[in-house]
């Protein structure tokens, strides 16, 4: 006996032509089930080419940002030493007090709290102040001339040449303000700002003990080499001080900073939406591979070898994953021209969009690589099957023996899932965090799923009609595509859900901060002398004087003996000032968590202050600890006696510090006082008397603020809806897909349906029965995620109520199941426009 | 004669959830080269597992098979895909086309496998030979039943097999296509000189052959032997 094995040569070049001929009649479908990954590489090229952009535009705009090669900051006042520095420093340079202030237009009496900002010098250095005209940037600082932001201009249908009353003087509005450098739309939106020049800020009498007025100095040198070194340099006599200092690179280190938490943000969307094509992909190569058992084993009769099995269909996945991968980089092209018209609200940049290569190249690797890793334990499985399926199919089917090389390929996947949300994350608590939220959903729903096809095959009754019974049965039938359905559909349902109830949670908040019962203006700033005088007015106008508080601002000195250079662990300590107030009883909004709260002290005794619980975590300090606070000069020496639970979200002033009665009554404060205004026209009627009365008193209306809440929700609810809708649309075609790959088993039943005399209507009724409940549990499941998902956000993030708004919720839920029902129904449709015959013929062959 | 194959003492036993099912217990039989032999017996006796562990598709429980003087149990699946595509051709009940290959393509499918040469005008002179060359081009959804199992004829005569195992090769198609493509199947094994195994019901066909080997419970009852020996 020999056992002379013959040899085989099986080029690589076969493989290729047989994988090319046996994708022929597939290709279309083929390129249907990878098309649910198209969305995800498109929104993820999309963002990231919108990153590179932008990285770009903060490089080349970095001077526009600032508008000088230096920038110094102080909220406090600046010693005399520091003044002659800081006078003498670059060469040239401008100042500017930025601080809240009313404004009176005096045409129609409507007056807003804005950023004043008073300026004198040639500021910007670098980009310009835009302003309609264009010569009034220049001109406003040589007469009582101001510019007014053009949101303001048109909310009060203001004109250039009207007048309006800052303070004690009156300006001419010498132009609309349409562009300041570093200022981007949402902030101009929210805090709209007006120029004043420097020169007259004194006369204006706004400027009063206790105001919050932030320096700024802007230099430009001529040769700004050497800025970095200098900041460094004086580095401890800034923080000595408590000035600020801003160069170009650390301006355009900070932007792009804060757009890099955006752009994770949008990816990681558009991952989810990845994700969930995935599903999609995997689920259906699964379906395709099953349909090719009978090829594969011919061809294993044949002579064809395990391997060479396998890679005939790798070679297909990968040419239909690169041409995936390449439609989804190209739609990601396009459609990051879009992201900066969404975002341009939230961008300090001019945004120059280009074709991102890079992002093309990451967006295209990363679409071959999920294309192969999901359709890879299906294609495994090509090793597995026996040629003697072609010759007794249903006796001996392949043993489901577990191939170990799947579980690599699930390892390999959960590794893609984490190495990428790494990328995005860069902490592995938040990467392990997102990955865990993810794989519970898919746990979660893949349960419900089989809880559903268990629960439907032992409760369905034997008694309901045929047409019922088919449609569940087709839910638990060999095939059945329920899983997948449920677990995309669920999903795509969960995400967009918990992105609206989280924006209802924001809304609400803030709309129940503003209730009956609660104040809906505060006024600040309010001097000790113009105390009685503005309880007076608020009374004249039946208005109620709601908690009303003294304010003191203060600075940590000290913190057990360590000031600001030796605690270099705990510099924000030191850092901000601190807003306190005195008080012998504590609020309805407080609550004692440790120690003892003390609410008088007499001459000499210690002083035992009050400390926020989350205040006192942040500057590392607990219970008996020294603090030494600066107020305005007085160093003042307390002691840490109690901690309190402060519930912020009550509309109330709220205090980090709170010092005991009998220690700051005479120091320099300001009042802060509430009052509820019954309509917007007794608002805007007493505010304006307010102004012209007492012009340094700065007037919220928190209807306002809720107002531009709602708008800057709106507008970033826009953008998250934006990037969920990928998913939802790759839900979609994920839906699309899976209806199609159980095309042929649906087939078979509506040929013997209908050879057995079923109408085409009864046939629609049973695949529109399957659907709508498969439409209902899928939808139901991702609602309750998204239920269980805002509860969490709404008590552990928010500490707000959440009560999901039925009418809203029972909308967004039919909306999916009716999609679900009509995309099932009519993608079957084909089927039943076809004679019973010729499908016949078709399927015997 | 020398002998092709050879089964000793061959039984195949599938174990299903709770009990052991024997297909074949001990079949001893041996095949001469270039003879014809009918595999015939009632449905389930093991007369088409008997043809999957002869052509190498799968291996015996116990036993030995050999196959042009290889054993087939001690190779894994691959070396006997290998010996299959040397040695081996098949024709099925359901002709088993390729259903994304046109007809030519799926005659050419063992040569490629063999990295034969002239692939292609072999191909073509064996669909001209079963009379299919104006449709060398057509998919297997463009052909009748009778047209399909003559490509499937001429696929398995492509690669010059030693043996060839035929699993109810009419019982698919009506008498007088069955009878046409008996004919064709008998002419063409005739002129290559190839063993033939024909699985069947039908006792008219397996009359044709030289011998006849019938199994009941997975056990050899009768084993006619050629009539030339």
């Amino acid at each position: 006996m020999s056992n002379n094995v013959p040899k085989q040569n099986i080029r690589l070049s076969w493989l290729f032509k047989m994988a090319w001929r046996d994708s022929r009649k597939n290709r279309s479908r083929l390129l249907l089930f990878i098309s649910s990954i198209v969305l995800g590489i498109a929104a993820l090229v999309a963002v990231y080419s919108f990153k590179d952009n932008l990285q770009r535009d903060i490089d080349a705009q970095a001077k526009e940002l600032t508008g000088a090669d230096l920038i110094l900051e102080s909220r406090k006042g600046i010693s005399k030493a520091m003044q002659k520095m800081i006078d003498t420093i670059g060469d040239e340079h401008s100042e500017e007090k930025t601080f809240a202030s009313m404004i009176y237009f005096k045409k129609n009496g409507g007056s807003r709290l804005v950023q004043m900002k008073a300026l004198k010098g040639d500021y910007p250095y670098y980009g310009t102040i835009e302003t309609i005209p264009l010569t009034a940037a220049k001109a406003f600082q040589s007469g009582r001339d101001a510019l007014v932001d053009q949101t303001l201009m048109l909310q009060f249908n203001a004109k250039v040449g009207d007048s309006i009353k800052v303070g004690n003087l009156n300006f001419n509005i010498l132009g609309t303000l349409t562009k300041v450098p570093g200022q981007t739309g949402i902030s101009s939106a929210i805090a709209p700002t007006v120029y004043i020049p420097l020169q007259y800020l004194a006369k204006t009498q706004l400027i009063q003990t206790g105001s919050r007025v932030s320096s700024k100095f802007y230099y430009r040198y001529d040769d700004p080499s050497g800025i970095d070194a200098f900041v460094k340099k004086i580095e401890p006599q800034l923080q000595k001080e408590g000035i600020d200092a801003d160069t170009v690179e650390s301006r355009k280190e900070q932007t792009g900073k804060s757009f890099r938490d955006v752009n994770r943000f949008l990816a990681l969307s558009g991952f989810i939406a990845l994700l969930l094509g995935c599903v999609g992909v995997g689920s259906a190569i699964h379906v395709y591979i099953q349909e090719k058992l009978t090829a594969v084993a011919t061809l294993r009769c044949l002579g064809l070898k395990s391997r060479h099995a396998f890679f005939i269909y790798l070679i297909q996945i990968f040419f239909i994953g690169l041409i995936a991968a390449v439609i989804g980089a190209a739609l990601g092209t396009g459609i990051q021209f879009l992201l900066p018209l969404i975002l341009k609200d939230f961008i300090p940049v001019e945004i120059t969009m280009q074709v991102s290569w890079f992002a093309v190249a990451q967006g295209i690797i990363l679409g071959l690589i999920i294309s192969i890793l999901f359709a890879l334990p299906s294609l495994l499985s090509v090793r597995k099957i026996s040629p003697l399926n072609a010759i007794r199919i249903s006796f001996e089917k392949s043993k489901a023996t577990r191939d170990p090389f799947t579980y690599l390929v699930y390892f390999l996947m959960v590794l893609f899932v984490l190495g990428f949300t790494h990328l995005q994350m860069k902490t592995w608590v938040q990467t392990v965090a997102f990955t865990l939220s993810i794989a519970f959903a898919f746990i979660l729903l893949i349960i419900l799923s089989k809880t559903l096809m268990f629960l439907v095959r032992k409760l369905l009754p034997a008694s309901s009609s045929y047409l019922w019974r088919q449609g569940f049965a087709n839910l638990y039938r060999p095939n059945n595509q329920t899983l997948m359905l449920t677990v995309s559909i669920g999903l795509s349902t969960a995400f967009i859900c918990t992105l609206f109830f989280v924006q209802g949670i924001l809304i609400n908040r803030v709309t129940l901060s503003s209730g009956n019962n609660q104040p809906n203006m505060v006024l600040f700033d309010i001097q000790n002398t113009q105390k009685e005088g503005v309880n007076e007015l608020t009374k004249s106008y039946k208005l109620p004087l709601m908690n009303q508080v003294p304010v003191i601002t203060m600075r940590i000195e000290e913190i057990n003996g360590k000031n600001a250079v030796a605690d270099t662990n705990n510099r924000s300590a030191y850092r901000n000032e601190i807003r306190a107030t005195y008080q012998d009883t504590l609020t309805d909004a407080e609550k004692i968590t440790a120690g003892k709260w003390i609410g008088k002290v007499a001459a000499n005794q210690t002083i035992y202050i009050s400390v926020d619980q989350r205040y006192a975590e942040q500057i590392h300090v607990g219970l008996n600890d020294k603090i030494l606070f600066n107020v305005q000069g007085m160093m003042i020496p307390t002691v840490i006696g109690s901690f309190r639970e402060i519930n912020w979200s009550r509309m109330q002033t709220n205090f980090r510090v709170v010092f005991p009665a009998g220690v700051l009554e005479e120091a320099p404060q300001f009042h802060v006082m509430m009052t509820k205004v019954p309509t917007n026209e007794v608002s805007a009627r007493f505010q304006g008397e307010v102004v012209q009365k007492f012009p340094n008193i700065s007037v919220i209306d928190l209807n306002l603020v809720l107002k531009l809440l709602d708008e800057l929700l709106s507008k970033i609810g826009f953008i998250i809806k934006f990037m969920a809708g990928f998913s939802m649309v790759t839900g979609w075609i994920v839906l699309i897909s899976a209806v199609l790959t159980s095309k042929n088993q649906r087939i078979k039943e509506s040929i013997l349906l209908r050879t057995i005399g079923a109408s085409k209507k009864q046939i629609i009724r049973i695949n529109a029965i399957e659907y709508f409940f498969l439409g209902t549990f899928a939808a139901g499941a991702g609602l309750i995620l998204a239920i269980a998902g805002s509860w969490a956000l709404a008590k552990f993030s928010f500490d707000a109520v959440f009560i999901p708004p039925f009418l809203a919720t029972l909308l967004l839920f039919s909306s999916v199941v009716l999609l679900v029902v009509i995309t099932g129904v009519l993608s079957t449709r084909s089927v039943l426009n076809q004679p019973p015959l010729k499908i016949l013929r078709n399927e015997g062959n | 004669m020398e002998s092709i194959l050879n089964v000793r003492n061959v039984s195949k036993i599938y174990q299903s959830a709770s009990r052991e099912l024997t297909v074949l217990d001990n079949i001893n039989f041996g095949i001469d080269a270039g003879s014809t032999v009918a595999i015939t017996g009632p449905s389930g006796s093991g007369k088409t597992t008997l043809l999957g562990l002869s052509a190498g598709l799968d291996r015996a429980s116990s036993g030995t098979v050999e196959l042009k003087g290889i054993a087939l149990e001690k190779l894994n699946e691959d070396e006997r895909a290998a010996v299959r595509n040397q040695y081996v051709g098949f024709i099925f009940q359901n002709f088993q086309l390729l259903p994304t290959l046109t007809a030519l393509e799926n005659v050419m499918v063992p040569l490629e496998l063999r990295g034969a040469k002239n692939i292609k005008a072999i191909a073509v002179d064996l669909l001209d030979k079963v009379g299919l060359a104006d449709r060398a081009h057509h998919y297997p959804v463009q052909l009748s039943g009778g047209e399909q199992q003559r490509v499937s004829l001429a696929r398995a005569f492509s690669n010059q097999p030693a043996i060839l195992f035929a699993d109810e090769p009419t019982g698919n198609l009506d008498a007088e296509t069955s009878e046409k493509v008996i004919n064709l199947l008998f002419d063409l094994n005739k002129d290559a000189g190839t063993t033939l195994v024909i699985v069947t019901h039908d006792l008219d066909l397996a009359a044709r052959t030289n011998r006849t080997i019938k199994i009941k419970g997975g056990v050899i009852i009768s084993d006619q032997k050629p009539t030339y020996v």
